[in-house]
């Protein structure tokens, strides 16, 4: 027998039942034996021994193993003596018998098909809840802003251009790159349908009413809210959770003015330039998939965008810009004020917040197409 | 020196350093089974990285440490995970999972490193739980629900789930006020008693100090200067040790 194991024997004598633990009785071995000391016990009928003589290790749990036998065995009226235990292992059992405790049951659980139901009510009202503090807090930026625009002098300048830095400077690569092969795949499908109808040349309207009006900005407010709208989350949240912004507030400062709308500001600034760039990267991909694949000359391109695209293709994307801005920083700061307590709290509120920008996006985007519709742009 | 058998911690020769900053030079030091010793040393002396170093998160640069009689410099990751099982950590505030309760914070070493049942878990765990002094309502809380002083129950009952021969404590009662505090020293003594522990304790905590600290070792000049009882310290004539020992503060906590 290895020395690290734990064994039970067991034996009659003079009409008493001994149970004799063997080994290492510690928190690493005692996995089987202490099934089947229990199930000795539960069968016992006579009066038990149990010798811990030949016990060379014990620890709290082997204790409170041993303990528990006896203590269950005179529970139910069969008498049980404890022999053979030095000093340190009677010492051991006193004091895990000082602190006996009992683990609490696992609570009800309750009828599945109730608890669904009771499910669905709660995040119901839950739902309702985040969309009043969300109006809410759409209201204290409002009025915070207006009373910062009033007194410009109030307008975290040094923030303000770090966030631009952050938010704007640093994510022209990413939005360039794909608002460039956004515009190369339009092309691309555009040209292998239309080709069919001997009608290759009105790829330049395609690529350009689509890139100007939605996807130039659309894609990069996608874009800035993973990147971004994330970034304020995590950044405010994880302020939250080292009371930072209740320091903050303790010192007189307001968090909404001093973390949202450098923010805010910054992204409003920052979205329609980037929109801008990402409209002209598109029209180059487009443009140059054009001119490899049908064969349309730059000239020939830059010609037809200016009988295909109105301004108005240009402005109404751009004028969509500052609305997006303002949805994905306000998310992004809303969710971060939302975090509690723990790390996994500053995780899923990241993800929410992500989730709701882009979601919110799309949907104020559908509305834009609505009102230029019925406004005849 | 101590009979070889009874040594629990042997640092010979320990280096650190973070980039040319050097922390530790020329460190030696021996924790003799069974004892509680107390570490001490101002602000920047490296009290946290010693710890930090002993148990393995923090890689000396030259040295050797021992525990229990294995390497733990140049131990590979199985003699590691032996070693990680015989000692227990207690980090300054805790440091509980936040996203689980007490009781599955206390269940997380059990889980991981024995086949128990579920319901043989919970009992250990319960144990553990009163062994420390906290009531049984707070096994289903989550950490943020907890008060500091309960946190630091809490996390002495994680370091303890697997019965470690040592336990090290990162300031186990800064932060506590007086009474909390010195329950707390009260609560590691009785357990040192009746569980055989060796405990190594970084602290500040003169009262502590006093109260639990079978020998103090005292950091400074990148090593240890001074090590003894408490009345080494009171003789010691390292400037230092002088004014800890002799400061206002210790005039009042020692009387």
């Amino acid at each position: 027998m290895s020395l690290d194991e734990a064994q039970l024997e067991t034996w009659e004598e003079s009409g008493r039942q001994v149970l004799a633990p063997v080994g290492r009785w510690a928190v690493g071995s005692l996995a089987i034996v202490e099934r089947e000391i229990r199930r000795h016990a539960d069968a016992a009928r006579g009066p038990i021994v149990i010798d811990l003589s030949r016990i060379r290790t014990l620890d709290t749990a082997g204790a409170w193993t041993i303990y528990r036998t006896a203590r269950n065995l005179n529970a139910a009226g069969i008498s049980v003596d404890v022999i053979g235990a030095s000093e340190e292992q009677t010492a051991l059992i006193d004091a895990v018998r000082a602190a006996e405790a009992e683990p609490e049951p696992d609570p009800d659980t309750g009828n599945s098909f109730v608890n669904m139901v009771a499910h669905i009510g709660q995040s119901a009202i839950e739902i309702a809840r985040e969309t009043a503090d969300l109006l809410g807090f759409f209201g204290l930026i409002l009025v915070t802003a207006a009373r910062t625009v009033v007194r410009p002098r109030r307008i975290r300048a040094t923030s303000l251009f770090y966030h631009m830095e952050e938010v704007g400077l640093n994510a022209i690569p990413i939005v360039g790159l794909m608002s460039f092969l956004i515009g190369i795949v339009l092309a691309f499908q555009g040209a292998s349908q239309l080709q069919r109808f001997g009608a290759e040349v009105f790829v330049v309207n395609l690529v350009a009413i689509s890139v100007l009006r939605e996807i130039g900005v659309l894609m990069t407010a996608i874009i800035v809210a993973g990147r971004s709208g994330s970034a304020f989350t995590a950044q405010i949240g994880s302020m939250k959770v080292n009371e930072e912004v209740d320091a903050m507030q303790t010192l007189g400062l307001d968090p909404i003015e001093v973390l949202v709308l450098p923010r805010l500001f910054a992204l409003a600034i920052t979205l329609p330039l980037l929109a801008f760039f990402a409209d002209i990267m598109g029209l180059i991909g487009g443009g140059l998939m054009a001119w490899i694949a049908l064969d349309i000359s730059p000239a020939t391109f830059i010609e037809r965008l200016r009988v295909a695209v109105s301004m108005w293709s240009f402005w109404v994307g751009i004028l969509k810009a500052p609305f997006f801005a303002f949805l994905i920083a306000m998310i992004g700061c809303y969710e971060g004020f939302q975090v509690t307590g723990s790390a996994t709290s500053v995780g899923q509120r990241t993800t929410r917040s992500v989730v709701e920008a882009i979601f919110l996006v799309i949907v104020v985007d559908a509305v834009f197409s609505i009102f230029f519709q019925i406004v005849g742009i | 020196m101590a009979h070889e058998q009874d040594v629990a911690i042997r640092i010979r020769g320990l280096k650190t350093q973070f980039g040319r900053q050097v922390i530790h030079e020329n460190l030696d030091l021996d924790v003799r089974r069974g004892e509680v010793i107390g570490v001490v040393g101002g602000s920047g002396t490296g009290k946290s990285v010693l710890l930090r170093t002993i148990v393995g998160l923090n890689r000396p640069v030259a040295g050797s440490i021992e525990v229990l009689g294995h390497p733990v410099t140049g131990a590979n990751a199985e003699q590691m995970l032996e070693l990680e099982r015989r000692w227990g950590v207690l980090f300054q505030d805790g440091a509980l999972f936040s996203s689980l309760t007490v009781e599955e914070n206390i269940e997380v070493p059990l889980k991981e490193h024995t086949q128990m049942s579920h319901a043989f878990r919970k009992e250990i765990a319960a144990l553990k739980v009163r062994m420390v002094g906290l009531p049984m309502t707070a096994c289903a809380k989550y950490p943020s629900q907890l008060s500091g002083g309960m946190r630091k129950r809490a996390g002495l009952a994680r370091a303890l789930a697997l019965d470690p021969d040592v336990l090290f404590l990162d300031e186990p009662t800064a932060g506590l006020d007086p009474i909390g505090a010195a329950a707390f020293d009260q609560l590691i003594r009785r357990l040192q008693q009746s569980l055989g522990l060796t405990v190594f304790m970084v602290t500040h905590d003169l009262d502590s100090l006093h109260a639990i600290c079978d020998r103090i070792a005292v950091l400074a000049d990148h090593r240890v200067s001074v090590i003894g009882p408490m009345d080494v310290m009171l003789r010691s004539e390292h400037p230092w040790v002088r004014e800890y020992f002799h400061g206002p503060r210790a005039r009042a906590a020692l009387g």
